[in-house]
């Protein structure tokens, strides 16, 4: 299996380009602390099709790449595959769709994470107030919705659950459709990892878009950091 | 560390530079109410015509001014006056300044160099200096009436540091209809030296003030702003109203996050992690402030309803139910055992504890006390007062009175208005729970003697219980905060 590992240390200083692969904004985020999708890099469809098999189906392939930011409104996401046919199928075509302008890509695979609430969290830089964590009701609907609160980093444990409690969609935050209320332990780490993050000058931004609730834990199956441009 | 504007609020001595006879001018007006509303300090007139204004001695030059009488200096003259003006000022001992004069930053770059240069020589002669561009200050406790603007509030605990004058008259206008009094009110005016996070820090120390009420249009630094904020409020409890909060559209930004980041939902959690009570409106703000300032903090949103009219119960049960920091209470059996004692059986037996008419003469100070001690309620909404107060109105009028026994049942309606709104106030102070009446009749009719004693007892007569809620959630959400971080 191909998994690219990202030289952690000198991650950042490397980087051209404002935001970082879902693969090293993942390996970012799960540092410091949240929760993560288990996943995979391939370079080839056929290493895609081998790591699918290695997690279990139904897995999501994607393309990915430092220039990538936006891989669902480009059509370069594929969810729900369900035998290692169709998962090679769909990373040629994946492959295949890949610009020039975007730089070194690869193929991301990983399982699908099943649950029926999705929620958004995420770092950002305030011009007025500075760095901010949110929480919000996650998924395509996400902006739509806008059942969003902020805090300003650096934020304390109370800070985290009373951020959580200016929720309006409380009743989504309990038990759910046969799955159990939402871990709020876990949310707050995920909102204390991201303050964590804020610390950090080069971290720009970062989206946890969706966190996908499975069996009551806020698990991120999307990690999109936006980091400074670097120094030359 | 906190600034010392005790010379901008508490002067032994002001002057007035500027002062002008056509009674249009903002120097004359400045004077005007410098002498009209009890200030016992000395005052002096500055300006160019020798003479008198308003029975006062007009001096030519601030050397007139004996050596540290005043402590104050209010400013009506044009910029290109000003800087020499500071200078002769901080000689004579002059310790704060109160800028009203325009024509600074917010008329362009010029105004915003001169700014620069009078907030740079305030700092090198050690000068509070308050403004420009503002409407000035008032001062209750010691009858400081330094504003360009009106009226003159009533002494009370409420502190007030606003970026809009205008707003600094409408709290004064709120205070005056109401009652509910003021401690010190500023205009910030530019705030090009002192902020409204000074005002608020030394608002905080301010033994005359409970309360803290703000109006916020810009911040030059959020986070400086916040941080400072946050210091304040486990002490004293900071109502805000932001302008400008809403933004035109969504910012183009790379992640969903940054999109999802509008002005409003920033400040608004902003305010909520550094314990600001921020309310939605200039009404509704002075409400929160009157309220955080005449009732007790309760330690829950735990909520009973009284009521001796059914559908107002029912509409404070819904405005309860829908409000995110308050809940309906349920009736506890002990409340419910004791009332039955003292209500024929009809009665709603719930909450809202609806009377449905079956009060007698002493029932609804008795209930209001059994209410008020109750462990499981932290706090009350009374409602359906004020009744037995317009009917004798109606027939205190009419051509009957005071003959065929009116005369006596018209004192007896207006003493048990009075009684209850003292019953209120009263269980209220003694066992720490806030007891919130609201009527409709607190608008319609002011002289409702029940209206009239919830005035005279200090507190806020809510004009509907929707209001009563809303300044109650506010009360809550602000112990509730301040609680957790005990």
């Amino acid at each position: 299996m191909a998994h690219v590992e990202p030289n952690r240390s000198g991650l950042l200083e490397k980087l051209f380009v404002p935001t970082l692969s879902e693969a090293h904004s993942r390996t970012l985020v799960a540092d410091a602390g949240v929760l993560v999708s288990s996943w995979a890099s391939a370079e080839t469809a056929q290493q895609a099709a081998q790591a699918a098999q290695t997690l279990g189906f139904p897995v999501a392939v994607k393309l990915c790449g430092d220039a990538i930011a936006h891989k669902t409104e480009r059509g370069l996401v594929r969810l729900k595959l369900t035998d290692a046919a169709s998962v090679e199928a769909a990373a040629a075509e994946l492959l295949a769709a890949a610009l020039p302008e975007d730089g070194p890509v690869n193929l991301l695979i990983s399982p699908m994470v099943t649950g029926n609430r999705e929620l958004i969290a995420g770092l950002v830089r305030d011009e007025q107030f500075g760095a901010c964590v949110m929480l919000g009701v996650g998924g395509v609907l996400a902006e739509a919705i806008g059942d969003v609160a902020f805090r300003l980093a650096p934020l304390s444990p109370l800070d985290a659950q009373e951020l959580i409690d200016d929720l309006a969609s409380q009743t989504l935050l309990g038990a759910f459709r046969g799955e159990p209320a939402v871990d709020r332990s876990t949310l707050v780490s995920i909102l204390c990892a991201l303050s964590t993050l804020a610390q950090d000058p080069n971290i720009v931004s970062v989206d946890l878009n969706p966190l996908i609730v499975t069996d009551g834990q806020p698990v991120a199956v999307d990690a999109l950091v936006e980091v400074a441009e670097a120094q030359s | 560390m906190t600034r010392n504007l005790s010379p901008l609020f508490e002067p032994s001595g002001v002057v007035v530079a500027g002062v002008s006879s056509h009674p249009g001018k903002f120097g004359f007006v400045v004077l005007h109410n410098l002498l009209s509303c009890g200030y016992q300090g000395q005052i002096f007139a500055l300006g160019r015509s020798s003479g008198t204004l308003l029975d006062q001695p007009v001096i030519a030059s601030l050397d007139e001014v004996p050596q540290d009488a005043a402590e104050l200096l209010v400013v009506c003259t044009p910029p290109d006056a000003n800087e020499e003006l500071l200078r002769a000022a901080a000689a004579r001992g002059i310790k704060a300044v109160f800028m009203v004069t325009g024509g600074y930053s917010e008329a362009g770059p010029e105004g915003a160099k001169a700014e620069a240069r009078l907030v740079a020589l305030a700092n090198d002669l050690g000068l509070v200096l308050a403004g420009p561009n503002g409407q000035g200050l008032v001062s209750p406790p010691i009858g400081l009436c330094a504003q360009i603007v009106a009226p003159y509030p009533p002494r009370g605990r409420i502190g007030v540091a606003s970026q809009s004058g205008n707003f600094v008259s409408a709290f004064e206008n709120y205070a005056t209809q109401t009652g509910i009094g003021i401690s010190r009110a500023v205009s910030a005016g530019n705030a090009a030296a002192t902020s409204l996070a000074d005002y608020l820090e030394w608002f905080a120390d301010d033994p005359e003030t409970d309360v803290a009420l703000c109006y916020i249009e810009g911040l030059k630094d959020g986070r400086a702003f916040a941080e400072r904020v946050r210091q304040i409020t486990p002490h004293l409890p900071v109502v805000v109203v932001k302008g400008g909060a809403t933004s035109g559209g969504q910012k183009a930004a790379a992640s969903h996050t940054g999109s999802l980041a509008t002005n409003d939902r920033v400040f608004d959690g902003v305010a909520r992690q550094a314990g600001l009570v921020r309310a939605a409106t200039i009404e509704s703000a002075f409400e929160a402030a009157a309220t955080l300032a005449t009732q007790p903090l309760p330690s829950g949103g735990q909520t009973l309803v009284l009521t001796t009219a059914g559908g107002w119960g029912v509409i404070t049960a819904d405005a309860i139910t829908r409000h995110r920091r308050l809940n309906l209470a349920p009736l506890p059996k002990d409340l419910q055992a004791s009332i039955d004692q003292l209500l024929p059986p009809r009665w709603s037996r719930n909450n809202p504890v609806d009377f449905a008419g079956g009060e007698t003469r002493d029932t609804i100070p008795e209930i209001l006390n059994l209410a008020a001690t109750h462990p499981d309620i932290d706090a009350i909404v009374q409602l359906g007062l004020g009744i037995q107060g317009n009917t004798a109105a109606l027939t205190r009028l009419g051509p009957f009175y005071p003959d065929h026994g009116l005369e006596r049942i018209v004192d007896f309606h207006e003493r048990q208005e009075r009684r209850y709104a003292e019953a209120a106030a009263e269980a209220s102070s003694k066992h720490h729970t806030p007891v919130l009446v609201a009527s409709e009749i607190a608008a319609t009719d002011p002289r409702n003697p029940m209206v009239q004693a919830v005035k005279d007892s200090g507190r806020l007569c809510y004009a509907s219980a929707d209001r009563a809620v809303e300044a109650l959630g506010h009360l809550v959400s602000y112990a509730q905060w301040r609680n957790a971080r005990r």
